[in-house]
């Protein structure tokens, strides 16, 4: 099948941007780049259609990569019905976005750069989708990552850019320290990284696989995951993202990379069910970053820093429905999110556009006049994340939520909860923006229809997206367990509407509303709007002491003081000062010699005698 | 005429010629870059027969140097699997040294491309003798003009450093000369080869304590050279007084010598020694790699801090070669290739940087990449090779040594992982506010790089994906040698295999 074509195209992309970009002609670098994603995109709805229903993976061998003793890791690529999946939300939502950046990156220098990353990373999600084994996946999970940081710092005269840059790269770097182990175990273990030959092994596993190591494995991996997919404690450098362009954050830090753990987890799923108490680790975790994600949304001012928080809070919906086993829920949920977040943000960017770079909250509205068509799309976005019934996120929430209550309903009460708050804070921003006057004091205009084009797409899909029945297409790889529960199905949907009623009284019909709830939260609403002082409690708990220790106590104290200046040069001076006192002893005096002479044989013949030598 | 011994050669028939052309001319320049490569592409040659098979030595000579009665000295020569590879590198990146050194050295530089092929000369005889003797003599002519190079041309407190470079590496290999006496002494014969068959048939046997001595002190000598925690701090100094191309061959080719004499020589002819040894050393090795990058993190200075991250990256050979696994020792290899390129590139860089800005203190520079946009992408490049970026030749070294570690110990692999993190922390960090950020005012005028500057980073690069994405190229003749070399290491081993009966993956490996 050529599987490797699919992202060969972007790779190509990638190299005639990147390398004669700088003197080629607008249209020329948009055709590249469009043209690179679209041929990707139409080669999958080829393979898909030629391998199609897809009742079995079909795999690829391209080239041997690395083999070392019992170790073989093949370059190969596999199909199989998650990977369709994937690959249609990926090649389907990044032409969307492909073709949105040409009108909203026309008036920035770095064009060509901005393309060339944006085919790169293509690349590099198509290979971590298409990867069959964890090694090759780790290509593209490290690569996705090179390219959000160069697409986060990418206007790099700007320190914040740069900062925000470096951020995701390490942080993203301390959760690969865990995939990595987690693939070290691996091997260790089984011998084999490739995801059909693990997964053959689950029924009869080798000794040294006791639930202890495969709990450890799982658990590894998920590290790996709580960097790439922003969960706690590692979701800090999501936010501050959106330092790149916006359909970078619409792309990359919201419709594609940052599923790339819940795609994993759903990947080695064998795994995760050999080890229940990974199991809980990752629901419990998941839904305390939906929990706190959520809170913080509610005070953010910034448009697009209330939908990252928003994004972390549905990954952790997703891993959620993931821990408690219903992957193929979260797999439906990583499609309906990537139409209506990556809406969200192209909406946002829309309005970020129309008002010249305006991001605060505080400073639109009224501008449903100015912008009819962004207004439209982002309420069906809005409306489909807040999982009104009818719309996609409803579906998707609803299958995560009830494989919840039947798991453990506390999880649901706290999941539906937080279901409300989602559809408050998502409201809050869309009245704030839409609704009432126009506060600012810019010239708001509709964009072009290279941006709302894709607009209108995204909100079609948005609204029907729930009707494909992912779960269905998934229930040979992920059996679907029967808990259609239709009370938890209506609580969740009324705890969303409750969130949107409140909104619209806060933010739109009364706003004084809104400012004497701030004041009666008080120190709270300090408390969350400053993001519960997490990046602060890093910063003075990890970075400071460890830069500090390394600076004083090793550098100058323990290299330079100790090991060079004590020990070293300290020997070198004893050796000097022995070599002096050896200088002295060859004087040239023959009178000086004759008296050492005597000495030594004085001293031999004492020994000799203490000994009881020439016996 | 055997090509083994060409190749060996012409780098020092090139350093006798250099010697008589004109002082004020190009043609010291001309000389020395043909000399280099016309060795570079000569050595190519010895690369078909020695990954044929990995595990034997091929383009052999042996000729019989001194007739002392007792001391029998041959000029025994040859490459296998592992060595051929080490001698590509330093083939490959004595061409580079030789150009960049055309623009990077003002002064006296007939004497410098003089200095250059000797030096050749003595790394290509480190890598292919199979004498310990003959090892002994290359390991100490190829420290000479280094020592020069450093001292003459370097900058600052160039004196002090070089002399520290000098004794501080003189007394390991002073000890490492004594540990190959007391063999000689023990077996009659300096032969690597007549010793190791000689062990292997049983008609000589080293006692694991005399095998402790001797390995203590080889290791004397290659620990210094590596550097291991903490017998380092020989090397930032050193690296940053340096000049440029000296920096550059230092770091990517003369630091193999170390890892190169640890594996070839250390695991096989004192197994038992190595073995009971592999517990201490690895610590050191984890510390190293923690260590060194935690001083990379916090360096004011490119070079130098370039310099500690090699003592982080070589703590990692070092923990794959003591792990005893054929990942490991694999990875050992094949990270001295990854690393030799990736660094080498990244002090190439670094010396066009200093060339422009005649000082290589970041707070000297900021936003680079406003006026050099293709000094600076290269810069990226070489730096995420460094980091150990899948898909670029790193990464596979660095998996195979912590797969290595893994196996042998889980926990090792753990810590070291850590430096993986750290990797990424420095070196952002450094690129951030060299290269990102507003023009700094106080830079003038900066070009960026230009034809001649690309010509010696475009190969480099080649090579960081081909060694990074299609390993079969590399690794199938690394990997025969390796096994027969840890073949050797248990034969050599008898009171540790009883002592550890059942190794899976050393019958794996057979």
């Amino acid at each position: 099948m050529n599987l490797w074509l699919i992202f060969l195209f972007p790779l190509a992309g990638f190299l005639i941007n990147g390398i004669w970009g700088r003197r080629l002609a607008r249209p020329l670098i948009n055709t590249v780049a469009i043209g690179s994603v679209a041929l990707s995109f139409l080669y999958v709805l080829f393979v898909l259609s030629r391998l199609w229903p897809i009742d079995t993976a079909v795999g690829e061998h391209c080239f041997t990569w690395i083999q070392s003793g019992f170790l073989n890791v093949g370059f190969d690529l596999v199909v199989d019905r998650l990977t369709a999946v994937m690959l249609l939300i990926v090649t389907g939502v990044g032409l969307i976005i492909h073709i949105y950046s040409t009108g909203y990156m026309a008036h920035e220098e770095g064009y060509w750069r901005f393309f060339s990353y944006l085919n790169l990373f293509m690349f590099f999600m198509l290979v971590l989708v298409l990867g069959s084994n964890l090694l090759v996946a780790f290509v593209g999970w490290e690569g996705v990552g090179l390219c959000s940081y160069l697409l986060i710092a990418f206007y790099f005269k700007e320190t914040w850019a740069s900062n925000a840059g470096n951020k995701a790269f390490i942080v993203n770097r301390i959760g690969d320290f865990g995939f990595m182990l987690g693939i070290l175990l691996t091997v260790a273990t089984f011998h084999t990284l490739d995801f059909g030959k693990l997964a053959a092994q689950m029924t009869n596993l080798p000794a040294q696989a006791t639930t202890g190591v495969i709990t450890a494995i799982a658990l590894l991996l998920f590290v790996g995951a709580t960097g790439k997919s922003a969960q706690i404690p590692l979701y800090v450098w999501l936010p501050d993202a959106m330092a790149g362009p916006t359909p970078v954050s619409a792309l990359i830090h919201a419709a594609t990379m940052v599923t790339a753990g819940v795609y994993m987890t759903a990947r080695v799923a064998f795994f995760y069910n050999h080890a229940p108490s990974a199991m809980t680790v990752v629901a419990v975790i998941g839904l305390a970053t939906a929990v706190v994600a959520a809170t913080i949304g509610i005070t953010q001012t910034d448009i697009k820093r209330v939908y990252a928080y928003s994004t972390v809070s549905q990954l952790g919906y997703m891993f959620l429905g993931a821990g408690v086993g219903a992957y193929s829920a979260s797999i439906f949920h990583v499609m309906t999110h990537a139409f209506f977040k990556a809406l969200l943000f192209l909406g946002a960017g829309s309005v970020i556009h129309g008002l010249s770079g305006e991001q605060d909250l505080r400073h639109m509205g009224g501008l449903r006049k100015y912008m009819p068509i962004t207004c439209v799309t982002l309420l069906v976005a809005s409306l489909a994340i807040s999982g009104v019934p009818g719309f996609s996120g409803f579906f998707s929430k609803d299958a995560i939520l009830s494989a919840a209550y039947a798991h453990s309903p506390w999880m649901f009460w706290v999941g539906a909860i937080t279901a409300g708050i989602t559809a408050f804070y998502v409201f809050r921003a869309f009245f704030l923006t839409f609704m009432g006057d126009y506060r600012g004091h810019h010239h708001p205009h509709e964009s072009p229809a290279s941006m709302t084009i894709p607009l209108i797409v995204l909100a079609i899909l948005s609204a029907g997206g729930g009707f494909i029945n992912i779960p269905g297409f998934l229930s040979q790889a992920y059996p679907l367990a029967e808990h259609e529960n239709s009370t938890a199905m209506i609580i969740s949907a009324s705890f969303g509407i409750l969130g949107i009623v409140i909104a619209a009284l806060m933010y739109w019909i009364r706003p004084s509303l809104a400012e004497s709830a701030r004041r009666a939260a008080g120190p709270l609403y300090t408390l969350v709007s400053n993001k519960y002082y997490v990046d602060e409690m890093y910063q003075t708990a990890v970075v400071k002491p460890l830069v500090g220790t390394s600076r004083i106590l090793l550098w100058r104290g323990v290299d330079e003081g100790i090991i060079d200046t004590g020990i070293v040069n300290g020997l070198a001076r004893i050796v000097r000062g022995w070599g002096v006192l050896f200088r002295r002893l060859q004087s040239g005096s023959i009178r000086n010699y004759a008296t050492w002479v005597l000495a030594g044989s004085l001293i031999v013949i004492f020994v000799i005698g203490l000994f009881g030598g020439g016996r | 005429m055997n090509l083994l011994s060409i190749v060996l050669f012409l780098p020092l028939i090139g350093f006798f010629v250099v010697l008589f052309t004109p002082r004020q001319s190009k043609a010291p320049f001309y000389t020395a870059l043909l000399a280099t490569v016309a060795t570079f592409l000569l050595s190519l040659g010895l690369l078909a027969p020695a990954t044929a098979n990995g595990a034997q030595f091929s383009s052999v000579i042996n000729a019989l140097w001194t007739d002392v009665p007792g001391l029998q000295i041959h000029l025994h020569l040859g490459v296998d699997g592992i060595s051929v590879w080490l001698v590509l590198l330093t083939t490959l990146l004595l061409p580079i040294g030789v150009w960049i050194s055309d623009s990077m050295i003002r002064e006296r530089h007939k004497t410098f491309f003089a200095l250059l092929l000797l030096f050749e000369f003595g790394l290509l005889g480190v890598f292919t003798a199979l004498d310990l003797f003959v090892f002994y003599v290359f390991w100490e002519i190829a420290l000479v003009p280094m020592y020069i190079m450093v001292g003459s041309w370097g900058r600052g407190m160039r004196g002090p450093v070089a002399v520290k470079f000098f004794v501080y590496t003189m007394l390991g290999s002073v000890l490492m000369l004594g540990s190959i006496l007391y063999l000689h002494s023990i077996t009659g014969t300096f032969d690597y080869v007549d010793i190791m068959s000689g062990l292997n048939s049983g008609s000589f046997t080293l006692r694991p304590a005399q095998q402790m001595v001797l390995f203590l002190g080889f290791f004397a000598a290659f620990a210094v050279k590596v550097p291991i925690f903490p017998l380092h701090t020989w090397l930032p100094n050193t690296y940053t007084q340096a000049p440029a191309p000296a920096t550059f061959l230092l770091a990517a080719v003369m630091s193999k010598m170390g890892v190169y004499g640890l594996l070839r020589f250390s695991l096989t002819l004192t197994a038992a020694g190595a073995h009971s040894a592999a517990r201490w050393v690895s610590v050191l090795a984890i510390i190293g790699i923690i260590y060194g990058a935690l001083l990379a993190l916090v360096q004011t200075n490119i070079k130098r801090l370039i310099a500690y991250s090699s003592i982080s990256h070589l703590g990692f050979i070092v923990l794959g070669i003591f792990s005893f696994r054929q990942q490991g020792a694999d990875g050992a290899v094949y990270q001295m290739l990854a690393h030799g390129i990736s660094t080498g590139a990244l002090f190439v860089l670094a010396g066009y940087l200093e060339q422009r800005r005649g000082s290589l203190e970041i707070s000297d520079f900021g936003g680079v990449a406003n006026v050099a946009p293709g000094l600076s992408t290269a810069f990226m490049i070489a730096l995420l090779a460094s980091v150990g970026l899948p898909a670029l030749c790193n990464f596979v070294g660095e998996f195979l040594l912590l797969q290595g570690a893994a196996l042998a110990k889980f926990s090792w692999a753990a810590w070291a992982a850590i430096g993986v993190i750290l990797s990424a922390a420095y070196m952002l960090w450094m690129y951030q506010r060299t290269f990102l950020g507003k023009l700094n005012t106080q830079i003038g005028e900066f070009a960026d790089l230009r034809a001649r500057d690309w010509a010696p980073l475009l190969p480099l690069i080649a090579l960081m994906v081909w060694l990074g994405i299609y390993t079969q190229s590399f690794l199938p003749a690394i990997s025969s040698a390796t096994s027969h070399l840890l073949e050797q290491t248990n034969m050599n081993n008898q009171y540790q295999v009883l002592a550890n009966p059942v190794r899976p993956e050393v019958a794996d490996v057979r």
